[in-house]
């Protein structure tokens, strides 16, 4: 068992390699989570030891690229929790759409499928052609998939109800073409995104946003790591933007909690006040 | 502040169910004493159209403060936390609980693994693992990580279980420390 373990002290000496060979900081993540990803990922891989692990990691920038895809937790579905893309309908759509122009921020999107769910909305609210989606997430290869603007076939059905339970009107299947496997969504919902790599951790603010959505990523994050983070969206609201939240994350507790104020339907929405 | 706060809690319990756990839990929360000390998390496999509704079913059956964890919380001693639907629950060293949403375990999501692994790596032998009734083998290997530990693990008597599947293999699997029925359960908490 010890030797198919790693402990707490390894982690810290792997982060601090990452760090300072590849300039991703980890060490402010939730230990307890991170140190599950990265021992489910030695025992997957089946490293006979830690140094070993620790050698490919070090000295092979593929692997390394495996381990960040691997140590994030990338799962992600179209109208996620329905019930919250029901209130952006209802109660954000109707508010962004007095803005000459709208600009969305999703920050941690993985493949995107939150993206393709939001354009839909803004599609169906007759927003989409003066809205510009701005999708980011620290891995790379999450974003090439987005970028494909195809998902797998055998999700339909579970989106469409999803869809359907945000709300939805349409016929589900008008905005994606069935290739094999794949579903491949309609380029006039890609067109209004744009894709790029944005690290929390490190990387700043970039632009003002109506609406920043930022789901299921702060809760791999310690305390002051999710700190951090709530005050780079806050720089990079406008004022009476909106910031929504996974369904079981909270501004209450962050230093910029007074700046905003929670919507009244019980969805993970704020707003900011000041 | 936060780091302390783990030392200052005598124990953990976890109790993990899957089908037909409920009604043991609906049977023992009525008698727990509300001097209870320790906090106790309850990780329940369910479908996620019963989310509220299982807080809310417990909160009645108790005097003692129910929540369904939220990401950021932090144990408090007499405190009933319920793992939320679709998320795992884990235990930072510290005494913070945190959620993930990665893939199932065991096809499940919670997962009693998940949780009962990281509880034993936060808690060793402050910890008390409770396996109740279901269908599933989710929460053995989770076990056999909490005796490593030093932790003590409880399995409900599968003759009393309405499937007895899962405390019937946590059994078979790891040396449990008592095998008991739900009234026995719940005067173990009550004596932590
Ligand atoms: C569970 S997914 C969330 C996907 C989507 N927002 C949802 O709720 O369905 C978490 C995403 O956060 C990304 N992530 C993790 N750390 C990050 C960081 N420091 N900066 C940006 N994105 C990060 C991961 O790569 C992953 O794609």
């Amino acid at each position: 068992m010890e030797n198919t373990y790693i402990h707490d002290h390894e982690i810290d000496i792997l982060l601090n390699d990452v760090v300072s060979l590849y300039g991703y900081d980890f060490s402010e993540y939730a230990r307890a989570s991170l140190g599950r990803r990265i021992n489910r990922l030695f025992a997957l891989d089946k490293f006979p030891s830690f140094a070993e692990f620790r050698y490919k990691i070090r000295t092979d920038a593929d692997y390394f690229s495996r381990f960040v895809e691997e140590i994030t937790v990338n799962v992600t579905e179209m109208f996620r929790d329905p019930s919250f893309y029901k209130a952006l309908r209802e109660e954000v759509l109707p508010v962004l759409a007095t803005h000459p122009f709208i600009r969305i921020w999703h920050a941690g999107c993985s493949t995107g499928e939150e993206v393709f769910s939001m354009a839909i909305l803004l599609q169906e609210a007759n927003l989409l052609h003066k809205s510009l989606l701005y999708a980011t997430d620290i891995n790379p290869k999450v974003l090439e998939k987005l970028r494909t603007g195809m998902f797998p076939l055998s999700q339909m059905k579970q989106y469409s109800e999803n869809y359907i339970a945000s709300g939805g009107k349409e016929d589900f299947s008008k905005y994606y073409t069935a290739n094999y496997e794949r579903a491949r969504f309609d380029a006039s919902l890609s067109k209004s995104i744009i894709v790029s790599t944005h690290n929390l951790v490190s990387d700043r603010s970039f632009n003002e946003f109506q609406l920043i959505v930022c789901r299921n990523v702060l809760i791999y994050f310690d305390r002051p790591l999710k700190d951090k983070a709530f005050v780079l969206f806050d720089e990079s609201l406008e004022k009476l933007g909106f910031l929504a939240l996974g369904s079981k994350e909270n501004l209450k507790f962050s230093p910029v909690a007074h700046k905003f104020r929670q919507l009244d339907n019980k969805q993970k929405i704020w707003r900011k006040i000041e | 502040m936060e780091e302390n706060r783990i030392t200052h809690l005598t124990g953990l319990i976890v109790i993990g169910g899957s089908a037909g756990s409920l009604d043991v839990i609906l049977r023992v929360l009525p008698l727990l004493k509300t001097t209870m000390q320790v906090p106790v998390i309850i990780v329940l496999h369910r479908k996620i159209s019963e989310e509220n509704i299982l807080t809310e079913l417990l909160t009645a059956k108790t005097n003692l403060p129910v929540k369904e964890v939220e990401d950021g919380d932090v144990l408090v001693g007499g405190t009933i936390y319920i793992a939320p639907a679709d998320y795992h629950l884990l235990l930072e060293k510290q005494g913070g609980l945190s959620l993930d949403a990665s893939e199932k375990i065991n096809y499940s999501r919670p997962s009693i693994d998940v949780t009962f692994e990281s509880a034993a790596e936060a808690f060793g032998k402050k910890l008390t693992a409770i396996i109740l009734s279901g269908a599933n083998a989710d929460g053995s290997a989770g076990m056999k990580i909490v005796k490593q530990h030093g932790g003590i693990c409880l399995a409900q008597n599968p003759a009393t279980a309405s499937a007895a599947y899962m405390p019937q293999y946590a059994i078979n699997h790891v040396a449990v420390d008592s095998i008991l029925n739900a009234d026995e359960i719940a005067a173990y908490i009550n004596a932590q």
